[in-house]
């Protein structure tokens, strides 16, 4: 099967060609068969491909191609193959069928939009890099990739152009990625400065030669690659863009934003464990980080209005749970959550986009409310993704997802109980923001009469997504109950076992509070947002709480702080600046010609008599030099 | 045949000659004077030619000295006419009142 791999990458860059050239000739109808069907079949390859792959493991578990040599200077040279092993199928999957879905959804929620061909071009072009960024078998390759995705992410979040906030929103994503860029880009340059190499495979087998555990020096790539990852997946600091990036169309938040492109710091992190094995400091920090973001974002998400911040704050959130699933080592957890997670949250924010075309785009949670009647089927299928969400116990694949990380974030190698304790309380936030949106959005009394209820294209995708919100969990159960560990066992050939510290405790005590936590989450958000909403009112009086909640409405004040540390300073830097001090030698150069020119122009007098006096002169003095030497 | 006058005296005395040539040329405002004064120059070279072709027993100094007559007669003639040309627009013949191609 290795000699169709290029089919599934081809598909969508033939649907984005064809779109971008003749899109505005062809009628909406042409647009969407090309659109959505170019990665519809770009997901039946992958079945095609992903099915004999997985059947023939164990013993060919990689499927390559190679397709041209990109470039060659010198010893180094750059191939176009692509690569297919366990760890890239399930985001090559995730990528094509979330993406389909997606695509059949934009079909009818785009119908009015006059940049129909546009919009699919962009999306096309994305699915294009992101399945470029996953199928690398070199960095390079992965880096155009990486870079393209930025590309579709900055084109599709000012969609809408016409709105000056919506271009802002863009310009401040692609801006803050390229930070995080910008220090992936130097970490290739010693990545391949050391190792000599940029191919995936030959960094992975020998980077227990090429670095001694612990040095500086793999503790400084591994932290650069980190960073870029960090930008992409936005986790502090990097973690400002996202929210804003709510301006683009809910499906565009639901494939990029929520699936797949912000996932691909893990996927960089997963891809390069090698390197990250080696540096324990590394890996801390990415625990670290993880922790705090989840923690972060969680409470941000508590204090949002609009629906689509709150699954802003809630995808960086849960990416804070993947960064720290890999800083534990738990390598199988994270990208077992990050497929999880893909699937309820691009159900939720496909759900949202529904439930906000329907009600005139309004995207104030407080102006919904009462739709539980009123659109059934958005309303059962939202129930599904926030179950998930929430990790509520048995019922959502949320929950053995989530309780896996929990339960390494104490027991792993590079576990703590500070670590633990930091993820659980994220847990009962998670369900409690979710609770919130909920009641919100579907209980309580309508504020805002419905337009329009979603048609078949619009449902048929959601309803598929939350069968896999509730049902994907049954492919890995918890150790102590089931043991039935199909994905990480695939998984295994790529990525390594989790080692787990000794002399913990029984996973039931831990499977028993994280059950707990999200139960009392539920409560919390049910006691103050459905039985006694009157105590909200009482607690607004309270004048430290208002602080702490405008606090976290702000997202912890990053953007204030980014704003007067970086952007301030550099506005001002630019008002001083704005002749160009170093543009001064150049004109300096001018000027000084011009004043040379007026100099020697008077030379040219007109009198034919100064002009023979020079002659005379010269001759002399040419004659004395001759003469003296 | 010999000289009875040393080379030497004469290329002093063409020297001379081209020196005044000079100064005649850079101090007249005049241009006739100009013209006449670069006449003195030419004939200057031509003398220290023949003096030189005299000294060696060479008769290439007097070719060359034929060739600067026949020269001057050309330089003299175009000269001329152009200084007729410039007296009918200036009504003047003074070399600083023809400082147009300046700066």
């Amino acid at each position: 099967m290795d000699k169709y791999l290029w089919l599934i990458p081809a598909l969508p860059l033939a649907g984005f060609l064809i779109l971008a050239l003749a899109g505005n000739h062809l009628g909406r109808k042409s647009v969407a068969t090309v659109g959505a069907g170019s990665v519809c079949l770009s997901a039946l390859v992958t079945f095609a491909v992903g099915g004999a792959l997985l059947s023939g493991m164990p013993e060919n578990a990689v499927y390559t191609q190679t397709l041209w040599t990109w470039f060659e200077v010198g010893a180094f040279n750059a191939k176009i193959t692509l690569t297919l092993d366990v760890l890239s199928l399930i985001f090559v999957f995730v990528i094509t069928f979330i993406g389909a879905l997606i695509h059949i959804y934009s079909t009818a929620f785009m119908e009015a939009d006059r940049d129909y061909a546009r919009f699919f071009a962009s999306m096309n072009l994305f699915v294009l890099s992101m399945l470029t960024l996953v199928m690398a078998d070199n960095l390079l390759l992965m880096y155009l990739g990486w870079e393209g995705v930025g590309l579709c992410s900055y084109l599709l979040i000012g969609f809408w152009y016409e709105q000056p906030a919506n271009g802002t929103a863009a310009r401040k994503a692609f801006t803050v990625t390229r930070i995080g860029d910008a220090a992936m880009a130097i970490g290739l340059f010693m990545v391949f400065q050391q190792a000599g190499t940029l191919v995936i495979s030959d960094i992975q087998a020998n980077a227990s030669v090429i670095w001694q555990p612990n040095t500086t020096i793999v503790t400084v790539t591994a932290l650069l690659l980190l960073t870029g990852g960090l930008g992409k997946s936005a986790q502090l600091p990097l973690q400002t863009w996202l929210p804003d990036a709510m301006a683009g169309p809910s499906p565009v938040s639901a494939l990029i934003h929520a699936a797949t492109m912000v996932t691909a710091g893990v996927y960089l992190i997963a891809r390069m464990h090698a390197i990250f094995a080696l540096s324990e400091t590394a890996r801390l920090v990415i625990a670290v980080i993880g922790a705090a973001t989840l923690l972060l974002a969680g409470l941000t998400a508590l204090t949002q209005y609009d629906i689509k911040r709150v699954l802003a704050y809630s995808t960086i959130s849960q990416i804070g749970y993947m960064f720290l699933a890999l800083g534990v080592g738990a390598w199988t957890a994270a990208v077992f959550h990050f497929m999880i997670h893909a699937f309820f949250k691009a159900l939720l924010f496909l759900a949202a986009g529904a439930i906000i075309e329907s009600l005139h785009h309004e995207h104030n949670m407080f102006k919904m409310g009462g739709l539980k009647d009123k659109m059934p089927v958005v309303f059962w299928t939202f129930l599904a993704g926030a179950i998930s969400l929430a990790a509520v116990p048995l019922v959502s694949a949320g929950f053995y997802s989530k309780d896996q990380i929990l339960w390494y974030s104490w027991a792993a190698d590079g576990g703590s109980p500070l670590l633990w304790a930091i993820a659980l309380s994220g847990a009962l936030i998670t369900a409690a923001y979710t609770t919130r949106m909920m009641i919100l959005t579907f209980w309580g009394e309508s504020h805002t009469p419905i337009g329009h209820q979603p048609g078949k294209r619009m449902t048929m995708p959601l309803v598929v997504l939350a069968v896999f919100s509730v049902l994907a969990g049954f492919i890995e159960l918890p150790h102590n109950f089931g043991h039935f560990t199909l994905f990480s066992d695939f998984l295994h050939p790529v990525l390594p076992q989790t080692i787990m510290r000794e002399n913990v405790p029984s996973e039931w005590l831990f499977q028993l509070l994280a059950a707990l936590a999200t139960l009392g989450g539920i409560f919390l958000g049910y006691y103050y947002y459905y039985e006694k909403p009157a105590r909200i009112e009482r607690l607004r009086r309270n004048g430290l709480l208002v602080g702490l909640y405008r606090f976290w409405f702000s997202g912890w004040a990053f953007d204030a702080l980014y704003d007067s540390v970086l952007v301030k300073p550099f506005i001002f830097i630019s008002k001083i600046n704005k002749s160009d001090i170093t543009d001064k030698l150049y004109t300096g150069i001018a000027a000084m010609t011009g004043e040379m020119y007026k100099l020697l122009s008077k030379t040219q007098s007109g009198s034919l008599r100064w002009y023979i006096m020079g002659l005379v002169v010269g001759a002399i003095l040419i004659l004395g030099i001759q003469i003296m030497l | 045949m010999k000289s009875s006058v040393s080379v030497e005296v004469v290329v002093l005395l063409a020297g001379l000659l081209f020196a005044l040539g000079i100064v005649g040329v850079i101090i007249r405002k005049n241009i006739i004077f100009m013209l006449l004064s670069v006449e003195i120059m030419l004939n200057a070279s031509g003398l220290a030619f023949v003096a030189a072709g005299s000294r060696w027993g060479q008769p290439d100094g007097q070719v060359m000295f034929v060739f600067i007559l026949a020269m001057a007669a050309a330089e003299v003639s175009i000269g001329l006419a152009l200084i007729l040309q410039i007296y009918h627009q200036h009504k003047s013949l003074d070399i600083d009142n023809l400082k147009e191609m300046n700066g």
